[in-house]
């Protein structure tokens, strides 16, 4: 057992499986951009990482993640920085800004729109921080299946914590953001007061109070992929969700599934460089490219988000199917921004007492 | 089994609830992991079923996709190192413990077979730590050196059991025939017991191979492995591609068995044992 | 033989005896280097990291040396030598952006510090010479009063129990004692019960199913009996996501359990298999039967058939014989492998993250969200301490009764 020609038959082996393995070693520059998945990532590589990626000859990998800043802190923290680039909401850019996790962005290097609108005008307001770029705006609403529900599914945000008209099970995303504020919407506060009474601590306990009557039938999802999914399975009836999901389901899934557009949370969604990465350069550039006007707008054709920037809603052909799905397309119905401020300052207090509230 | 011709009527049905309550116990274990067979052909993305249609859509996803390409190869590279590694280590300390009366051998044991016991998340936690501030954490070999870790009960625990049937005096008479301890264990010890310590190999192997926790914490994107892209697709991204993974891991499994079945009726013959 | 050469005998055998140990230990030592390089550091790394908390320490010296230099009651504000400590340390970590970690650690201890911390933070890079006491009051009344000191100083020191505290549902107030947490952060010692009683219905489950299946296996002809084990091992070695996945196909609304039942009429409603307690009981249970079968199987095969026969020779019903006869020899095996499911289910991550709902979390769950969510490695490595003294207690337990150099993987 084990000669000479068997032992040396192994490792000439072994060194040709180790060797045909395209180790870590790469022989093109890798820039490591985090996204929210699915669909959403999707819309990202073909109008944002490939471009650029065939521009600077390239590597651009595509990693998922589910707006976590604790992710990336940990990486800063402990110097082991894997992405170079995260799509963050204006919260967490705001926190990531003054915790030291971002670099900072010169606005004044983002390129003018196509029609020659200098950057600072062409980006809506609040939509170019210190530390991040905007990209998109999406909106968070309420979805159900048309095919289970027909005619008579939920039109009103009301609708969502009715046991009694709309029995069955709910998904919501498993993070106090947007759940809060809908708890609130739904008890009767107007648009304009929600994060006035969010503010304070009577107006917490009475979101926790609206969200009890429907807890023992929710069904916490994470990742953006999930709600289409439980609802395709019947696992649910209705679920929050990142509206271009449910879009992106219809078209390429062929499903039935209907918005509700009423109570609908717009949300940005920026660009961010994380610090003391490997490629900062590089991702200052691919920040520049991928918000500048054409991409923006080019990815319009792969999911219904309303790009950053004016001069890209101009370049939306009428054609496009999406149009009509964007957040701001008039629809009926009650709609609000979130509040980044608000969330950068209480999401802490927030987070830490939602996980305790679910796990109880 | 056949019953004495003695057994009450109360002891046959007895004996045959025995054997339908093992039936099902047994359909209990086997069922989920056939029943993921036919889903992996399923044409439509979704885990339900009925089957419609069938096709090969998802074994050409995970074979031609360079990220599920990538996470196999990851997890063959690391699985075979930490193996190396760990058979290695674990083979030498275990002859080494298999000396008669050695002082603290049960403590060295116990501490040798620990990785088992204590709960992964722990470790992989702790190892995220440590190694983040060597500079290794988020690389291969930190992955490795755990997996290693995990795998070392696994050959010390199966070769240990081969080494206690070894007949020692064989090593004796080598030795008095005039053989270096070295050329005694080359040669007369490694050829009784070498499966057993292949045996225990291929405990390692698998362990590393669907090991997902430590590669969690310690990975980054450049080393996913199969088991962690099953993960995301188990929570996140919901492809019905890591069925296919599962499947091909499934017919893995089934090989592994057989190979560990024949290695123990050999290692059995081997040690002179009765079969 | 003369005593001159017994000693000398003696003493050669002594010494063969010694090199033989000491070639041994040889054997045993690169494993056992790399086991302390990849198991105990990293091990000891967690339990330090579940005290060591240079955060505040590090981040306001000036402010904690000017504290203990004041070293007023608690009662009282500090005086104003203190806060312009507090302002040079302020505009310190502003420099080396190290204001937001300060301010996260001070809100892990009371809510709403961060903001108040990050507030005086973002405004003192405006000026430049006090007096502060002003300056702090301006940019939030908390400063002026002791609450906000009273967290400082319990974090004054870089070695603390705080997150022991946290990890058994107290805490330390600013003034000083020891307190439960409020009704909503208090779920640790819920999560522990809940681990414990999961655990403990898993092991009753496992034996429940294991006892039969290895009393079976014990008694059939080691052929077959070979053949059934096979069978028996094929879940334990397939990858533990597969089966994760399988339950996941096999339990959910439209899946595999429901349908049967639906098409056979005995329910009309999908039942909720999953997402629940049932569904962690019932794929835990599946994946840990095989660590019962074992250890029971290898137990009864050593067990004489004759005892029995022996008792029912003496008058016993089969029932007594099993009982009072039979059921005794099996306590090794029995208690092995309920010790070892029980030992596993307590630090079980996977599955019940992928099979529960977030009311089925267990406590590695907790320790992972800590890390990845929270950012408090303090109390991920405190619950982790807790979770592995409980883990070595048992192993300590399981070693005196079964020996964990006799564990055979089949």
């Amino acid at each position: 057992m084990f000669t000479k020609y068997q032992l040396s038959a192994v490792a000439v082996a072994s060194a040709a499986v180790l060797a045909t393995l395209p180790g870590t070693s790469a022989a093109q520059q890798s820039l490591t951009v985090t996204s929210w998945g699915g669909a959403y990532t999707v819309s990202q590589v073909e109008s944002m990482h490939k471009p650029f990626a065939a521009l600077k000859k390239i590597n651009v990998v595509s990693q998922d993640y589910n707006g976590d800043l604790a992710e990336i802190a940990a990486q800063v923290k402990t110097g082991n920085v894997k992405w170079d680039l995260v799509d963050v909401e204006p919260a967490e850019a705001m926190k990531g800004c003054e915790e030291g996790l971002f670099e900072k962005i010169d606005a004044s290097k983002l390129p003018p729109g196509a029609d020659g609108t200098p950057a600072s005008k062409d980006f809506g307001p609040g939509l170019v921080l210190p530390c991040a770029v905007a990209n998109i705006t999406y909106a968070n609403v309420v979805a159900y299946d048309k095919a289970k529900l027909g005619a008579n599914g939920p039109k009103t945000l009301e609708d969502f914590f009715n046991l009694t008209k709309f029995p069955g099970k709910r998904g919501m995303r498993s993070n106090p953001s947007v759940n809060m504020e809908w708890a609130l919407l739904a008890d009767g506060v107007p648009v304009a007061d929600v994060y006035k009474v969010l503010a304070t601590p009577a107006g917490v306990d009475r979101a926790f109070k609206k969200l009890d009557t429907i807890k023992s039938s929710i069904v916490w999802w994470k990742a953006g992929a999930q709600p289409p999914q439980l609802l395709a399975s019947g696992e649910v009836v209705m679920t929050s969700v990142y509206h271009g999901r449910i879009v992106d389901a219809n078209q390429k899934d062929k499903k039935d599934f209907a918005l509700v557009w009423d109570g609908q949370i717009q949300v940005p969604d920026m660009w961010a460089i994380v610090k003391g990465g490997k490629n900062v350069e590089l991702a200052q550039e691919f920040v520049r490219f991928s918000t500048s006007t054409q991409p923006l707008a080019d990815q319009s054709k792969y999911i219904p988000y309303a790009p950053a920037r004016t001069s890209s809603v101009a370049k939306i052909p009428a054609s496009n199917p999406n149009k009509a799905w964007l957040p701001n397309a008039g629809h009926a119905g009650r709609s609000m921004l979130t509040d980044a401020k608000f969330w950068t300052d209480n999401g802490d207090d927030l987070n830490k007492r939602f996980s305790a509230w679910m796990a109880k | 089994m056949q019953l004495p011709p003695y057994t009450t009527p109360l002891q046959r049905a007895g004996h045959w609830a025995l054997w339908l309550g093992c039936a099902a116990i047994l359909v209990y274990l086997i069922a989920p992991v056939l029943v993921v067979v036919p889903l992996a052909f399923n044409n439509e993305p979704y885990f339900n079923f009925p089957v419609r249609q069938y096709s090969l859509r998802w074994f050409r996803e995970l074979f031609g996709n360079p990220v599920w390409m990538a996470a196999i190869r990851n997890s063959l590279l690391t699985a075979t190192l930490a193996t190396l590694i760990a058979t290695l280590l674990g083979t030498l300390a275990a002859v080494g413990l298999n000396h008669r009366n050695l002082p603290g051998k049960r403590l060295i044991m116990a501490l040798l077979v620990s990785p088992m016991i204590v709960p992964v998340v722990v470790l992989a936690v702790g190892a995220y730590f440590f190694f983040s501030r060597l500079g290794i954490a988020n690389n291969l070999l930190g992955i490795v050196m755990v997996h290693a870790v995990l795998g070392v009960p696994f050959v010390v625990i199966t070769v240990s059991a081969t080494l206690a049937g070894f007949d020692l005096g064989l090593l004796r008479a080598a030795r008095g025939l005039g053989a270096s301890p070295l050329t005694a264990f080359r040669r007369v010890m490694l050829p009784i017991v070498w499966p057993g310590v292949l045996s225990g190999a291929l405990f390692a192997f698998a362990t590393s191979f669907d090991e997902v926790v430590v590669v969690l914490f310690l990975g980054g994107p450049g080393q996913t492995t199969l088991p962690r892209q099953m993960w995301t697709g188990l929570r996140e991204q919901l492809s019905p591609t890591i069925l296919a993974a599962a499947f091909v891991l499934i017919i893995f499994a089934i090989i592994m068995l057989l190979v560990l079945e024949m290695l123990r009726r050999r290692s059995a013959a081997l040690r002179g044992l009765a079969e | 033989m003369d005593k001159g050469e017994q000693t000398d005998l003696i003493r050669r055998l002594r010494q063969a005896e010694w090199r033989g140990r000491v070639r041994a230990y040889a054997l045993i030592a690169p494993l056992f280097v790399f086991v302390a390089l990849s198991f105990l550091l990293p091990l000891g790394s967690v339990l330090l990291n579940s005290v060591y908390d240079p955060v505040v320490p590090d981040g306001l010296p000036r402010t904690l040396k000017a504290l203990a230099d004041w070293n007023g009651p608690r009662e009282q504000v500090p005086p104003e030598p203190v806060f312009a400590a507090l302002a040079q340390d302020l505009k310190e970590a502003a420099r080396a952006e190290k204001s937001g970690p300060i301010g996260g650690r001070l809100n892990i201890e009371e809510t709403g510090l961060r903001s108040v911390f990050m507030r005086a933070a973002r405004r003192v890079s405006a000026q430049e010479q006090g007096p502060w006491t002003p300056f702090f009051e301006a940019a939030d009344p908390a400063w002026t009063k002791p609450a906000i000191w009273g967290t400082i100083r319990n974090l004054s020191s870089a070695e603390h129990s705080l997150f022991f505290l946290s990890a058994i549902d107290m805490k330390r107030q600013s003034d000083g004692q020891v307190v439960l947490q409020s009704d909503e952060q208090r779920i640790h010692v819920a999560i522990y019960l809940r681990t414990l009683g999961v655990a403990l219905t898993v092991t009753l489950a496992c034996l429940t199913l294991g006892f039969p299946m290895a009393y079976l296996l014990a008694h059939l002809k080691d052929k077959t009996a070979n053949m059934l084990l096979i069978l028996v091992l094929l879940p334990f070695w397939t990858s533990l996501l597969v089966r994760t996945t399988a339950w996941v196909v096999v339990l959910q609304k439209e899946g595999v359990v429901n349908s049967l039942l639906q098409s056979l009429g005995i329910i009309a409603e999908p039942l909720p298999l999953i997402f629940n307690r049932f569904g962690v009981v019932v794929a835990m249970t599946h994946i840990l039967l095989p660590f019962t079968i074992l250890p029971l199987y290898s137990v009864m095969r050593q067990i004489p058939p004759s005892y029995v026969r022996a008792a029912r020779s003496l008058g016993a019903s089969p029932g007594l014989a099993f009982w009072r006869v039979y059921l005794p020899q099996c306590v090794p095996g029995l208690s092995a492998g309920a010790l070892l499911v029980f030992i596993l289910s307590l630090g079980y991550y996977i599955t019940p993250a992928l099979v529960g709902g977030a009311t089925d979390q267990l406590i590695s769950h907790f320790v992972a969200d800590n890390i990845g969510r929270s950012l408090n490695w303090g109390l991920a490595s405190a619950l982790s301490s807790i979770l592995l003294a409980a883990v070595l207690i048992l192993y300590w337990a399981y070693d005196r009764v079964a020996g964990v150099g006799n564990a055979r993987l089949g």
